[in-house]
């Protein structure tokens, strides 16, 4: 649990809603922020994205929440106030913040704009800023946060629907660049059609690939064929259909967070092919030697992206017209909300419309 | 247990001597076949040294579940060349040759077109195979080789001829991956996990492309030799946790070379953010590791068979001009039942070799 004194501990007075315990049923919660420092942007936030971490964390299914934990890493919001170090952004700017708030700024990782690899990396909420205060995320009226981990919202995207990207977005486009997924005609296997995997469906089309959704979901064909744009289909529990596949593929990405067997998804690889595992599934992952070994094929994991690569997918997706496909719902819903996600129930994901559902932030 | 038809024996032309496993005992003893005659584009060569490979261990046994006998192993094969066929340009009679793990390959399909002979779906194996002309494959514990140019290298003059054989799979196994992860560039670190065959082979490699190299090894006796004769920057004992602990995140590349099962999650915690660990060993079970491990640090796990025709030539000339060769212990044939006795417990520095020529008369040609 978190010291009862860190909610009152600053200036700024800020309205929440945050999980009290591991049953994870949020409520309102008031709690305070910094008032704005040298290097920080002041934002009231008008959307959060419902990530799928925000769940398991929200349950302590990680064995590493704080309570009370108010979640949210897919901030969008407009600015009311920077500090004086602050030039690259101004009062009214549509910004956003992601996972991280932030970074040693000193490593190999941190120099090559890889923030998230960073081994002092603080998170947006569930972590513990350079202050000493715990981090408390986006369900709430105001966010302050050092500029360096602010990107902006360019201003054709939907403020609502660019909200995701912030995570899911960012979460695919990052192994898609990293691996070069952008030669067009290479073919791209997406493995579940949640947030993260409706946003690959949408990326690999806009680099030219032949994307084939790889799901244990009959009735998402039609959606993933006629909206996001999907050349193929598969239901990874029909064995012939995986079969017929075998070899087919350049690169898989996997964004599916339950247990589910690799070793039928790896077969898909062509020789040289590539695995890249961005859900996070409970148990190990297991494969036989061999199919890696007869194919070169490799398996590996991604997470999230660096904030300059942040802006650059958001630009990218103005220029593309890409945002994500979204539901909005009051910050009162947010329950419901978590139980629907749970069973998959959501067309890709939560947006609470957080201007909607509070009153300004009161300053001091 | 697969036999082979007895006919096949003696279907061909060519007269050879050579040694066999007859059953899944895998032990061997002598054997008369026959070969064909050279075709326009064969190569044939007298055999010299022929390297004991631990996949000729495993094949002998049927630990694979795929052998056919009577079985011939040896893909680690070096000899002069008695003759070329009649469209064959690149070698004529009296080259230092070599012949490695294929013989064949669809030559139309990517990989083949890429010079990853060893990814075609329809390659041709050195022996326990089947021949295009649907002979089984006979490999180098025999007197005579019969090879498609295609599948033939060049021993280069100053590599020693026994010590180069091992080359053709151990020494591909490892300068393959390495080449296509690019562990060429210097000042970047190694890890190579067992010193066998492939790691000792590794840790020269490495070495020569100016990496830092770190032996991973269960055997602290093979420290001394590890630093001292292969030039081993570390040693790590891979079940020493403190040592393992200290080394995190410390290497850009590990090659596991290791083919018993052992747990892979601890050596991936010793690559760096964007590290890579190639598996070219072949344990019999699954690996498991926590997504997290790689996801974390954007870390990647995955595999490489032997090497490619031309790729094979290019790493022995890269030998030759570094000096580069196996470290071996030179064995006549008949003491090949005691040597992958020996072999099954890593008691070997580092590659058997078999002296082909001294234990052969002149191969009866019709």
């Amino acid at each position: 649990m978190v010291n009862e004194g860190e909610s009152g501990r600053f200036e700024v007075e800020v309205e929440g809603w945050a999980a009290k315990d591991e049953s994870g049923i949020l409520s309102p919660f008031n709690f305070t922020r910094r008032k704005t420092g040298s290097h920080d942007v002041t934002f009231k936030v008008a959307y959060c994205g419902i990530c799928h971490s925000d769940l398991h964390q929200i349950r302590n299914d990680w064995k590493t929440s704080q309570y009370p934990m108010v979640p949210g890493h897919e901030i969008v919001g407009t600015v009311i106030e920077v500090g004086s170090q602050v030039k690259n952004f101004a009062v009214g700017d549509r910004v956003g913040v992601g996972c991280m708030v932030w970074s040693c700024q000193q490593c190999d990782s941190c120099s090559k704009d890889h923030e998230q690899y960073c081994e002092k990396v603080v998170w947006t909420y569930n972590g513990i800023y350079v202050d000493g205060s715990p981090t408390l995320g986006g369900y709430s009226s105001l966010m302050v946060c050092d500029h360096r981990f602010v990107v902006k919202i360019p201003e054709c995207l939907p403020f609502d629907a660019a909200a995701p990207l912030l995570c899911a977005g960012i979460t695919v486009y990052s192994p898609m660049k990293y691996f070069q997924m952008t030669e067009p005609g290479k073919s791209l296997g997406v493995v579940g059609l949640g947030g993260l995997g409706h946003m690959a469906v949408k990326f690999g089309k806009a680099f030219g690939l032949k994307v084939t959704v790889i799901s244990t979901s009959p009735q998402k064909e039609k959606e993933a064929r006629e909206h996001l744009g999907a050349d193929n289909f598969l239901i990874s529990k029909d064995q012939k259909q995986m079969l017929e596949a075998a070899r087919s593929l350049d690169y898989i990405i996997d964004t599916v967070s339950a247990d589910h067997p690799l070793h039928p998804i790896i077969n898909l690889l062509k020789v040289n092919g590539k695995l890249v595992v961005v859900g996070m599934p409970e148990k190990p992952i297991s494969f036989h030697p061999a199919t890696v070994i007869f194919g070169r094929r490799f398996v590996g994991g991604s997470m999230i992206g660096g904030v300059k690569e942040t802006q650059e997918m958001l630009d990218f997706c103005a220029e593309h017209n890409i945002s994500c496909v979204i539901e909005s719902i009051p910050m009162d819903y947010v329950n419901t909300a978590m139980q629907r996600l749970e069973k998959g129930d959501v067309k890709y994901r939560f947006v609470i419309d957080v201007t909607g559902s509070f009153s300004s932030p009161k300053a001091n | 247990m697969v036999m082979v038809n007895e006919g096949e024996l003696s279907r061909f032309e060519v007269e050879v001597e050579g040694w066999a496993a007859r059953d899944d005992s895998g032990i061997l003893s002598p054997i008369n076949f026959t070969r064909r005659k050279t075709g326009s584009n064969d190569v044939t060569f007298k055999v010299a040294y022929c390297g004991i490979c631990h996949s000729d261990l495993h094949q002998i046994r049927n630990e694979w579940k795929n052998s056919m006998y009577p079985m011939v192993p040896g893909h680690e094969i070096v000899g002069l060349v008695t003759e070329v066929g009649s469209e064959v340009k690149k070698f004529a009679v009296g080259d230092r040759v070599g012949v490695g793990c294929m013989v064949w390959s669809c030559q139309q399909c990517d990989s083949c077109s890429e010079g990853q002979e060893q990814y075609c779906d329809k390659t041709v194996l050195t022996y326990n195979a089947i021949n295009a002309d649907g002979s089984p494959t006979f490999g180098g514990y025999s007197s005579l080789m019969v090879c498609n140019q295609r599948f033939v290298v060049k021993i280069p003059e100053t590599l020693p001829f026994d010590a180069a054989a091992p080359l053709l799979c151990a020494g591909i196994t490892v300068y393959s991956p390495m080449k296509y992860l690019q562990m060429t560039e210097p000042g970047k670190s190694l890890g190579v996990v067992g010193l066998g065959g492939l790691g000792h082979m590794a840790v020269k490699l490495g070495k020569a492309f100016g990496l830092r190299v770190t032996v991973i090894s269960t055997s602290p006796k093979k420290e001394k030799e590890a630093r001292e004769v292969l030039g081993a920057d570390h040693f790590i004992i891979s079940k020493d946790q403190k040592q393992m602990q200290d080394a995190a995140k410390s290497l850009d590349y590990i090659i596991d070379t290791v083919s018993a099962d052992h747990p892979i999650q601890p050596l991936i915690s010793l690559l760096k953010v964007q590290g890579k660990l190639v598996l070219v060993g072949l344990p019999e079970n699954p690996i498991y590791f926590h997504p997290a491990a790689v996801i974390s640090g954007r870390r990647f796990v995955g595999g490489s068979s032997i090497g490619g025709v031309k790729e094979t030539q290019e790493m022995l000339d890269f030998c030759a001009e570094h000096n580069i060769s196996c470290m071996i212990e030179n064995i006549p044939i008949d003491y090949v039942n005691t040597a992958m006795e020996r072999l099954g417990k890593g008691d070997v520095k580092y590659r058997f070799v078999i002296n082909v020529a001294e234990s052969y008369s002149s191969p009866t040609a019709n």
